[in-house]
């Protein structure tokens, strides 16, 4: 079950999104994100999912790949949508017993699921395109100007790469330990919230203990290897503007505008509910 | 003069309990001298604990002798300036191949060390192609080393340093975690080096089949050198292997046995080819 979190997994594959420049990427997600925030009614509704889906398309990421770093968050998901749902005051809809839903509460949680299924697609998709060590080259290059007021950017930037590229492999030896504590016959599963989390103390140790050992045999290794810090270093892939990069720029101004536009004067009203 | 040398070399480190008290001082390595050659092949074999992986790490100048000296082509390694230098021209390949790999694809992975050393983004891209070309792991270039078996994720820590262009590469027990199949294109991909590039290898091993290839052969135990020489000297010594609980190899050993015997066949046989050509001539 912990390997179908994809979330910092890259997908291998060669598309026209894959080949954009990093920085374009992060800008596009976070331009996305801020229009998921902003938009409230069934255009911009429409308008955010076809550029999603246009997106997705042009990735040529498997859309059943995407979904599956859902599963990860189902229950968070749930949980915010069954809060909003049930503890928004307003018209009353429906009552059961304790529980009434109101027509805000509906709208408000039908948003919410919208919202954070759409914010994971989208940063997944981010994700899944770009490698970690573009994506923090990126990152860096966006931020590098913080150097200035002594934010170490170079570092931090290795330090998100390197955890990037570890998440799969702790993954898989939290999935080890996990399995290996349960033949031995700990209980992940049963209890209370506070027994569960007692039991997950046997597994925690060993983690950590294997995450400190690997981090000093990586430290070796890139000393090793030469790394002293961002000073002298050049790039293999250095990040160059290209034509895509500034057309996918006009596209995301054209998109912010369109989500705006549909806020203003897409509305409508359907049987009381103003969509 | 060698392109490795070590001169009386010692290390040193405290010994403390569970709670960090200082219970007395553990000499990991003892009074080492050894000299490697250029374009040699060396095995340095032994057992846990035995400061072979310490040794190592002083090739690189990944820790510094207590007493004595490391010279690296020639350079210092007590000395701050050739820190860099030295990593460059000994670079070195670790156990674990999970943990020595830095990059998220194969060839960012392998152009870390020339991004390191400051190389022009052309050249890194020529590096990156040839080094991975002599490992054999040209086609794999642009996966996720997550996907690949041990032995390929070897090789690609291998094309990393290879890439750096360094004169020697010092592999610390780079089979230990792999199976029989990654173990072997390890040490195929290390060979080739060797013979093809002429770069000096200095192999940590404690599989004796290693070693059967290498120019020279250094035994280790106790932070000692014990034995020093060709494989067919040191394998012909079957007894004092024995004593260090090291294993001889089978063929090896059944020739060992057949002497003891009384079939007259030479000592130190290491194939099984030679074996049976012995046996024809007795």
């Amino acid at each position: 079950m912990i390997k179908d979190i994809t979330l910092g997994q890259y997908y291998e594959t060669d598309s026209v999104i894959h080949r954009l420049d990093p920085r374009t990427k992060l800008i596009a997600t976070v331009v996305y994100v801020i229009s998921l925030f902003i938009f409230d009614n069934i255009a911009s509704f429409l308008v955010a999912t076809a550029f999603l889906i246009a997106v997705i398309r042009l990735s040529r990421v498997p859309f059943k790949f995407i979904v599956k770093g859902m599963k990860g968050i189902l229950f968070l998901l749930l949980f915010t949508v069954v809060m909003n749902l049930f503890l928004t005051t307003g018209d009353v809809l429906v009552k059961l017993g304790v529980f009434t839903i109101t027509r805000q509460g509906l709208k408000a949680a039908l948003l919410m699921l919208v919202r954070l299924t759409y914010l994971i697609l989208g940063s997944s998709l981010m994700t899944l395109t770009t490698t970690p060590n573009n994506l923090t080259d990126g990152l860096e290059k966006l931020l590098k100007h913080l150097e200035i007021v002594k934010v170490p950017v170079h570092e931090i930037s290795m330090m998100m790469s390197i955890a990037l590229r570890f998440i799969p492999i702790l993954l898989e030896e939290t999935d080890k330990i996990m399995k290996a504590q349960m033949a031995r016959g700990a209980d992940f599963e049963t209890g209370s919230i506070i027994t569960r989390a007692k039991n997950m103390v046997p597994l925690l140790v060993p983690l950590f203990v294997s995450a400190f050992r690997r981090a000093n045999d990586l430290a070796m290794a890139m000393e090793a290897r030469c790394y002293k810090g961002g000073e002298g270093r050049t790039k293999m892939k250095p990040l160059v503007y290209k034509k895509n990069d500034w057309i996918s720029k006009i596209i995301l101004v054209v998109y912010l505008a369109a989500v705006i536009v549909a806020v203003r004067f897409g509305s409508i009203s359907v049987a009381g509910f103003t969509l | 003069m060698g392109i490795i040398e070590t001169e009386n070399l010692v290390f040193e480190y405290i010994e403390r309990d569970e709670e960090g008290n200082p219970i007395g001082v553990k000499r990991a390595v003892d009074n080492v001298s050894i000299d490697v050659k250029r374009g040699d092949f060396v095995a340095i074999l032994g057992h846990n604990g035995s400061g072979k992986s310490t040794l190592a790490k002083h090739l690189n100048a990944l820790l510094y002798p207590t007493e004595g000296k490391v010279l690296v082509d020639g350079m210092d390694t007590n000395d701050e300036k050739y820190t860099w230098p030295v990593r460059q021209t000994a670079g070195m390949v670790f156990q674990n191949p999970d943990n020595q790999i830095i990059g998220s694809i194969v060839e960012e992975d392998v152009g870390f060390g020339p991004e390191n050393m400051g190389i022009p983004t052309a050249e890194i891209w020529e590096r990156v192609k040839e080094s991975l070309t002599i490992v054999g792991m040209k086609e794999y270039r642009k996966h996720s080393p997550n996907k690949l078996s041990g032995g390929q994720k070897q090789r690609v820590a291998i094309a990393g340093v290879v890439a750096m262009h360094p004169k020697c590469i010092i592999m610390d027990e780079p089979t230990a975690m792999l199976d029989p199949n990654g173990r072997k294109e390890v040490i195929r991909a290390a060979r080739a080096l060797n013979d093809v590039e002429q770069v000096t290898i200095v192999l940590i091993t404690h599989y004796m089949e290693e070693v059967i290839y290498a120019d020279k052969v250094i035994v280790m135990d106790g932070g000692k050198v014990v034995m020093q020489g060709t494989p067919k000297d040191i394998f012909s010594q079957v007894e004092k292997l024995k004593e260090l609980r090291l294993d001889v190899p089978q063929v090896t050993l059944l020739a060992y046995e057949l002497r003891k015997a009384g079939v007259d066949i030479p000592l130190g046989i290491l194939t099984t080819e030679e074996l049976v050509a012995a046996l024809w001539r007795a």
